[in-house]
């Protein structure tokens, strides 16, 4: 909650209030913040009066024209975008379907998934975004079905500790993984304790499920220290904008950002840029242009730079859309046109958004209902307090209701109710192989008492506390003395751990294999899945994934359910 | 000088006077403190209703009770945190410089850091309290002094976002389309005055 009470533009003294007024003034919802449209700044969602009129033209192979703008009067992005995003030889022939045909094409599912990036690779921004202009929400769910790349949806969490505790690290990231989630990421209140928490989190979640990626949110150069040396597997916060002088501000260009990922690519490493709606204005500088006009350009520099996808869904300025109207259909459309240009899309829902649980349901939904890569770019598996990417618009509070609507609804949002005495058993694991490796690297113990509070532990407020001093200078002593992946393979097979080792070392053995680079990536119980051998199949009514089988069995699961059988007890 | 930091004793209008073209100071022993273009002109109160009026005279009384003297100028060229606080510790005598944008972001620079660096950031400008500001112009001035005291104290909350990131975007918006670019620093003078309440 905020420190500041009441909503100071509507209380005034000397007005007499009726008792339904008194009622809704202090609903959750009247603590958010909204805001009127400003088109002329870009303080608009999706319809700006400014953003360019949708045209291209080909000269020699070159685009001469976009969206209205001469190629002499590129800006860097116009440029970057024109030669490296845009299919030359389509694009007139798809400039030419008016936007509304195109619309219709990603709604119908008789029309295939590949012969909607045939023409959506040829478009421009401009184009996108008239596209975009002609669907509602559950049109743009309709398209999100079937663009998918992946065919089975998953999830993403945050683990992280107020206190950047790596021992509640390593715990919530094995429970975060037997709970399902496909991906892990972690980040800092102390950037120095980095190499000990990322480390933490690796084994942690080995303990949960094999296979799980992980990531460390930190600047560039750390981001890709801790990647290359394999502790992390995948990096996605590396930012792009869509004006030039937000890219400046950042002392980057969609060259610098390309290099990055190049060099991401060039050890195996999968990856991920991050983008999303509000950003430009937010710092701004939007140019009057709306913000999924910009976003969209976001997306196509993402394209560009040939990397397989994307974390958008405004992230973290969702405050700035989701104050102004229709905001949240635009952030449901850019997760679309992400994949609708056949990237992978890590859609959001990341970040806290609202007061009101209402309104932070509505926000999920249309990632949620029709399934995409990852629903969220970070369900935090803590606390919100212990949410160091600033709370998410879920937390560890929330599983079990997320549970509940992917029962309810028959949708899969790649998350599972597990039973406790199992998640008790996985942080105990985490715990004591962090334990093991700890003592083994010579790094500053870590006590059975500790252990035994972590593991029963919902958040940092429940640990005791670590010596921070000399946490810091192991964590100083990992990067000194080149710890990498394959030192904590052997730390954890010779220590006992040799199950964990195994699916650390399978998870290191893809860096070389390559597998994980394909677009929407993941790795569940030891095997690969991407767009290549997981490919969306949705045609239509009664195609495509649907959970069935073992997953449905499983999704029935709650923490209560009345036994039919024997309505005195409860179904395991 | 005691400055009480309870708002509601007395409601206090605010102008400035000018004084002239900002110039470098030679005093070691001063803090300058640099407002942005729309500080008590277009904007009145911080984001959270905080009178600006009060603002500056707890962030001044900060200073002063560290004695250490404070000068003010107003920025014209830029709405950027960073730049208006970094311009602050340029001309500074110490080298030590306080910038505050209307809504009531802050920060603490000093000359020889690098522009986007600082000494002491306030981002969450709905969770500062005059208490705060009074502690920003105390911190700054023991910097002037060559202390090194303990960072001022901050709150963090999650939920600032989805109340407050929209009303920030437009309130920077407000503030930087009275930017002009050409136009240099200005000393000024604050000038209260009691104001009957509203």
């Amino acid at each position: 909650m905020t420190a500041v009470a009441g909503n100071p533009t509507t209380s005034t003294a000397n007005v007499r209030h009726s008792a339904r007024t008194e009622v809704l003034e202090a609903r959750p919802v009247n603590l958010d913040g909204f805001v009127e449209e400003w088109p002329e700044v870009g303080m608009v969602a999706m319809d700006s009066p400014f953003d360019p009129q949708p045209s291209v033209r080909v000269e020699n192979g070159l685009i001469v024209e976009m969206d209205g703008v001469e190629r002499a009067n590129f800006d860097f992005i116009d440029q970057f975008i024109a030669d490296k995003a845009i299919d030359v030889a389509t694009t007139e022939a798809s400039m030419a379907i008016p936007a509304d045909e195109i619309a219709r094409m990603l709604v119908d599912p008789g029309v295939t998934r590949q012969d909607v990036i045939a023409v959506t690779k040829g478009l421009t921004p401009a184009k996108l975004l008239a596209v975009a202009k002609n669907l509602n929400i559950v049109e743009i769910m309709m398209g999100m079905q079937k663009m998918r790349a992946r065919r089975t949806p998953a999830n993403q969490a945050h683990c992280t500790s107020a206190r950047d505790n790596p021992l509640q690290v390593a715990c919530e990231a094995a429970e975060a993984t037997l709970r399902g989630f496909a991906e892990v990421e972690t980040t800092l209140g102390v950037v120095r304790y980095a190499p000990l928490v990322a480390l933490a989190q690796a084994i942690g979640s080995q303990a949960g499920s094999a296979g799980p990626q992980t990531q460390c949110a930190l600047e560039e150069a750390t981001e890709l220290d801790l990647g290359m040396r394999g502790i992390t597997g995948y990096a996605e916060t590396i930012s792009v904008y869509g004006t030039e002088p937000v890219f400046v501000d950042g002392d980057d260009t969609p060259w610098s950002k390309s290099f990055l990922a190049a060099a991401y690519a060039s050890r195996g490493i999968k990856m991920r840029f991050t983008s999303g709606t509000g950003s430009e204005v937010q710092m701004g500088n939007a140019q009057g242009k709306s913000m999924l006009y910009l976003e969209i350009r976001c997306i196509l520099v993402t394209k560009g730079a040939g990397v397989q996808g994307l974390q958008n869904g405004s992230i973290s300025c969702i405050g700035v859309p989701g104050a102004v109207p229709g905001g949240i259909r635009a952030v449901a459309a850019e997760n679309l046109i992400c994949a609708a240009v056949d990237l992978e899309c890590a859609s959001g829902n990341d970040q806290s958004f609202s007061h009101s649980p209402m309104r932070r349901t509505a926000r999920l939904m249309p990632q949620m209902m029709p399934g995409t890569d990852f629903v969220c770019s970070g369900y935090s598996a803590t606390p919100n307090y212990d949410n160091m990417f600033a709370g998410s618009n879920l937390d560890s509070d929330d599983f079990d209701d997320f549970n509940t609507i992917q029962r309810d609804l028959q949708i899969d949002g790649g998350l599972r109710h597990v039973k406790e005495s199992d998640i008790l058993a996985a942080r105990t694991r985490a715990a004591k192989a962090l334990q093991a490796v700890f003592k083994y690297l010579d790094l500053p113990p870590i006590t059975d008492q500790e252990i035994d509070t972590a593991v029963y532990a919902n958040g940092s407020q429940d640990l005791i506390p670590r010596n921070v001093l000399e946490d810091l200078k192991g964590a100083q002593q990992v990067m000194d003395r080149n710890v990498t992946g394959l030192d904590l393979v052997k730390a954890l097979e010779s220590t006992g751990f040799s199950d964990l080792a195994e699916r650390m070392l399978a998870s290191l053995r893809q860096r070389v294999s390559g597998d994980l680079l394909q677009t929407s990536a993941i790795l569940t119980d030891g095997v690969p899945r991407s767009a290549i051998n997981d490919a969306n199949d949705y045609a239509g009514p009664g195609t495509g994934y649907r959970p069935s089988g073992a997953r449905w069995e499983e999704m029935k699961r709650l923490r209560h359910v009345t036994s039919a059988s024997n309505p005195e007890v409860e179904v395991e | 000088m005691t400055v009480s930091t309870n708002v509601q004793d007395v409601q206090r209008s605010l102008s400035f006077t000018e004084v002239g073209p900002a110039a470098r100071g030679s005093r070691p022993d001063e803090v300058v403190v640099a407002i942005s273009p729309g500080f008590g002109e277009l904007f009145t109160k911080t984001i959270v209703d905080i009178p600006l009026a009060e603002v500056i005279r707890q962030v001044l009384a900060g200073i002063e009770e560290q004695e250490v003297s404070a000068r003010v100028i107003r920025v014209h060229n830029t709405s950027d945190l960073a730049a208006m606080s970094h311009t602050a510790a340029r001309l500074s005598g110490s080298g030590i410089g306080i910038g505050i944008l209307s809504r009531g972001t802050s920060m603490i620079h000093q000359r020889d850091l690098p522009r986007l660096s600082s000494l002491e950031l306030f981002p969450q400008c709905p969770l500062l309290t005059l208490e705060t500001y009074r502690n920003i112009g105390s911190n700054a001035a023991q910097y002037a002094k060559g202390e090194s005291p303990q960072p001022v104290p901050t709150l963090n909350d999650q939920m600032a976002r989805p109340r407050w990131q929209a009303k920030a975007a437009l309130l920077h918006l407000k503030e930087t389309e009275l930017v002009r670019k050409d136009a240099k620093p200005v000393e000024v003078t604050p000038k209260f005055a009691a104001a009957p309440v509203r």
